[in-house]
């Protein structure tokens, strides 16, 4: 007969080894994932996410939705890119529509796109602190954050999940108060962000907790498709706004930030530096805002001619890819998304082997995970 | 030596970096102005919601008890939610038949604010409110009925 | 003679009972006054220290803290004590029911030891041992046992690793808690807290013992602030990683206990250092302006004591609520290769300043 079937054991564990169970439920994995920690002593072994807790089958209830109602779906994943995430669909199936998007439309759905890029990098900068123990700096970050939520609140009508964008353009038009209140807090946050270098970037504690910690080169940063200011911070040039232009970046000037270590003070000290560029992008267009219609002209009810449809965009976490299959309805016969986050997670294992168990909390914070975006 | 004064050098520094974090603690501890908790439940009368601010979905009345919604059901074709119903019935007005709505049927509870059924009403009869304290006590209070009794359609309004 | 002394006091006190009983019986009836003296001592202290500590840690992060029970939130703490002692207690299922119930007891056991022996003003003063720092110093870290059990008998593995991080912690830093301390006991020549005080008299031993006091200072707030699981060194409970560390597990009183334990031995160490360094009751002199310091003495000894106390537990806060958090490597780094050594060379140089007759 054939060979003997080989037996063999299933060792999960090595001696000496044990587990925990980080997460669901869990100060420092902000939402609902679970990392099961293979630690010997408080180094770790292995980390294995466990994704699902938050899945809503969102790309599912995309095939039942018309293209104007699926806009308002992807609020709800990466919420923090929430009008990034918009954008990206409507250009998607602007693509498919094949209409003429007026001027002022890009440039306000670039400025937004930056104001959502800042108060996510802000609440990250926060929540980052606060992972490494100094709660002090949530609240500054808030504080700051709470200056374009209100810009937003204005205009969009929400503060998180703003669903501004619809097919073809703007919702409203942006409010008379938005030029000066964006103005208001630029001036605003360029007295503060110096602050954050103060408080977090040079403190002594801060940097030995982030330096030489989780490292990713720039080789693993491109085989694990990790995008963002994460892959950026290795060294893999990989901003959209530059590769691949869309709305109106092709007509601002910004450097792409990029980082060379690879390590979480690099993925840190990255942010920092788009939260300058995003003011940059912000100051250059807010003066120059065209006139002219906030929507271009669209049927009732939207169809996509028969093919494929893919767009990429740059969130506030990486790339995040909105890919379409039309069969010609008003809603698509399957809608697919690169979530930036669920690649970026992949790394994490491989980035915290041999790390601390705290080190797994600072390595999560720089990636800078959302978890609905991974589960979607 | 060099190791040393490297030494002394580094926990001069790292000094340096710590009381630089303590000064920016230490300038809002010293400065009360610049707290920023709003007293909610108190500043109720002077918390004012921005125009666009989508609390949820009401349907305008005027004084008279007219409404403008002609029971299209544009609203909950719109909605991606299944949020709205449209019950409508008809009724007999200068004796023709005619089709009015019975009850506009709205749950909040799986209102998204999503703001698509206020931009598809033809009539623009339905708007975004500027409440915001919704909590109830019981799931079935948020099933709402958004024609008050006795009110009819608008004149004029087709 | 002093108007504000206590000695006339307690003196009559101790005289007043031994008129009457016998003198085993006087002895019983002034431990159970002094009993009750410290136990209400230790609540309404463990309320204000949490009170202040919402109210500053607030204002540090632009917010108001507690504001609606009471005016200013003042009887917030009392609200929560009363909901703690309320709360269900609830034990794990593969609990050690005993070591899980005995923890919390041996954690406040300690604190109260340890309170038992400060100087809070002249004549003020419990125990009064000729070995008074070294008493604190060894009873103070009983309180670790009590954390190490916490940690072992709830069945929890995170509660596990924060007791032993607490474990490893407590043992480095006591080391240098201790020598920080014995450099101050090199120039008062006592380990006696009285004394230490009578030899404060002409001046703070953190201005008259140069740089090396100023040195020795700055390692024992640091090395007390390690010692109890605060500020940046709370590993032990860093939420973050650990959910709430080896008190994950307790609920209601129990875990009263150990909240208001962390609170008493952080005024228990700022209350050291400010004896020790800052010259604990005694009031604040500057060389001869006799008026400046006869306005100073004015001012009743023990609100210098609690004056002096609290600046350094504002200190402990300001560190807390700024700093991020060691990782448990770096916090033995931080001891073995930073702190030790120094106090070490510290301790050295203080010594030969001593020899020569070099401080004021
Ligand atoms: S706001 Fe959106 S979810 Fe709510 S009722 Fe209108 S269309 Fe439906
Ligand atoms: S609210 Fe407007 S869209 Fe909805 S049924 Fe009435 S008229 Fe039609």
């Amino acid at each position: 007969m054939g060979e003997a079937v080989k037996t063999v054991t299933n060792t999960p564990f090595e001696e000496q080894e044990y587990f925990i169970n980080m997460g669901p439920q869990h100060p420092s994995t902000h939402g609902v994932l679970r990392l099961v920690l293979t630690l010997e002593g408080e180094t770790i072994r292995k980390v294995e996410p466990h994704l699902g807790y938050i899945h809503r089958s969102i790309e599912k209830m995309c095939e039942k939705d018309g293209y104007k109602q699926i806009v308002h779906l992807t609020d709800r994943m990466d919420y923090l890119s929430a009008h990034i995430n918009n954008e990206a669909v409507c250009l998607a199936v602007e693509q498919g529509m094949e209409v003429e998007i007026p001027e002022r439309v890009k440039v306000i759905r670039t400025i937004i796109a930056e104001l959502t890029r800042l108060a996510s990098h802000q609440l990250w900068w926060g929540v980052m602190g606060m992972d490494l123990g100094a709660i002090t700096t949530f609240l500054y970050g808030f504080r700051d954050r709470e200056m374009i939520n209100d810009i937003f609140e204005e205009t969009c009508g929400a503060r998180l999940t703003m669903n501004y964008n619809v097919p073809g353009g703007l919702m409203f038009d942006i409010h008379p108060n938005f030029v000066q209140r964006t103005k208001d807090f630029i001036a605003h946050f360029k007295k503060k962000l110096p602050e954050y270098d103060e408080l977090l970037s040079g403190n002594i504690i801060f940097r030995k907790r982030t330096e030489g910690v989780g490292v990713l080169s720039k080789e693993d940063a491109i085989s694990f498709g990790v995008t963002g200011p994460a892959g950026r911070a290795s060294g893999f040039s990989c901003d959209l706004r530059k590769h691949a232009p869309y709305s109106a970046y092709d007509k601002v000037q910004f450097k792409e930030v990029l980082g060379t270590e690879g390590d979480s003070y690099a993925r840190y000290k990255v942010r920092i530096q788009e939260m300058w560029e995003s003011m940059a992008v912000i100051e250059q267009l807010i003066d120059n805002i065209p006139e002219g219609d906030f929507q271009a002209k669209t049927k009732a009810v939207i169809k996509l001619p028969k093919g494929e449809f893919y767009q990429k965009v740059e969130t506030a976490r990486g790339e995040l890819g909105v890919y379409i299959i039309s069969e010609g309805d008003k809603s698509p016969y399957r809608m697919k998304f690169r979530s930036p986050g669920f690649s970026n997670l992949s790394a994490l294992d491989h980035m915290a082997r041999g790390a601390k168990i705290a080190d797994v909390v600072t390595i999560m914070s720089t990636l800078d995970l959302v978890i609905p975006d991974i589960d979607r | 030596m060099r190791a040393i004064i490297d030494y002394i050098k580094s926990i001069i520094e790292g000094i340096r970096t710590l009381l630089k974090g303590m000064s920016v603690t230490g300038y809002y501890i010293t400065h009360p102005r610049e707290i920023i908790t709003q007293q909610y439940p108190e500043n109720r009368e002077t918390l004012e919601m921005f125009d666009r601010f989508r609390g949820e979905v009401v349907l305008t009345h005027t004084e008279a008890n007219e409404h403008r919604c002609t029971g299209c059901s544009a609203c909950e074709l719109a909605c991606p939610n299944g949020t709205i119903e449209i019950i409508s019935k008809r009724e007999e007005v200068d004796g023709k038949k005619k089709k009015v709505i019975d009850k506009f049927m709205y749950n909040l509870s799986m209102c998204t604010f999503c703001n698509l059924c206020i931009l598809s009403c033809p009539t623009d009869a339905i708007v975004m409110s500027k409440d915001f304290e919704h909590a109830v006590f019981d799931r079935s209070l948020l099933t709402k009925v958004l024609n008050k009794p006795g009110s009819k359609l608008m004149e004029g309004v087709r | 003679m002093n108007i504000y002394d206590f000695t006339g006091l307690t003196r009559s006190i101790h005289e007043g009972l031994s008129s009457s009983m016998s003198p085993l019986a006087v002895t019983v009836t002034e431990f159970v006054i002094i009993a009750f003296a410290f136990m209400i001592f230790f609540t309404i202290l463990g309320l204000v220290l949490v009170y202040a500590e919402r109210k500053i840690c607030a204002f540090f992060q632009l917010r108001l803290g507690p504001m609606r029970v009471g005016k200013w939130g003042l009887a917030q703490t009392a609200a929560d004590a009363v909901k703690l002692i309320f709360k269900e207690p609830m034990i794990t299922k593969n609990a050690d029911k005993f070591l899980f119930n005995l923890a919390p007891f041996i954690v406040i056991i300690s604190t109260f030891m340890a309170l038992g022996a400060l100087p809070f003003a002249k004549g003020l003063h419990a125990l009064d041992f000729d070995i008074g720092i070294l008493y604190i110093s060894a009873v103070s870290s009983i309180g670790v046992i009590g954390i190490l059990i916490a940690g072992w008998s709830s069945d929890n593995k995170y509660s596990l690793i924060g007791a032993m991080r607490s474990g490893a912690q407590v043992v480095s830093y006591e080391l240098s808690v201790g020598l920080s301390l014995l450099t101050i006991v090199v120039l008062a020549e006592s380990l006696q807290f009285s004394e230490i005080i009578a030899s404060q008299e002409a001046g703070w031993w953190i201005f008259r013992g140069h740089i090396p006091a100023l040195i020795a200072f700055c390692v024992f707030m640091i090395a007390g602030t390690a010692e109890t699981n605060r500020g940046p060194f709370d590993l032990a409970e860093a939420e973050s990683e650990l959910t709430a560390g080896f008190h994950t597990e307790y609920s209601g009183l129990k875990f009263a206990f150990f909240f208001l334990a962390e609170f008493v031995n952080m005024f228990i160490i700022a209350a050291i250092g400010a004896t020790v360094f800052l010259g604990g009751w005694m009031p604040f002199h500057i060389g001869h302006w006799a008026g400046f310091n006869q306005i100073m003495d004015f001012i009743p000894p023990i609100v210098w004591f609690f004056g002096k106390t609290g600046f350094l537990i504002f200190l402990m806060m300001w560190f807390k609520w700024t700093f991020p958090r060691l990782r448990i490597d770096q916090l033995l780094t931080l001891e073995w290769k930073y702190l030790l050594p120094i106090n070490l060379i510290n301790i050295l140089i203080m010594a030969f300043v001593v020899l020569m007759g070099w401080h004021f």
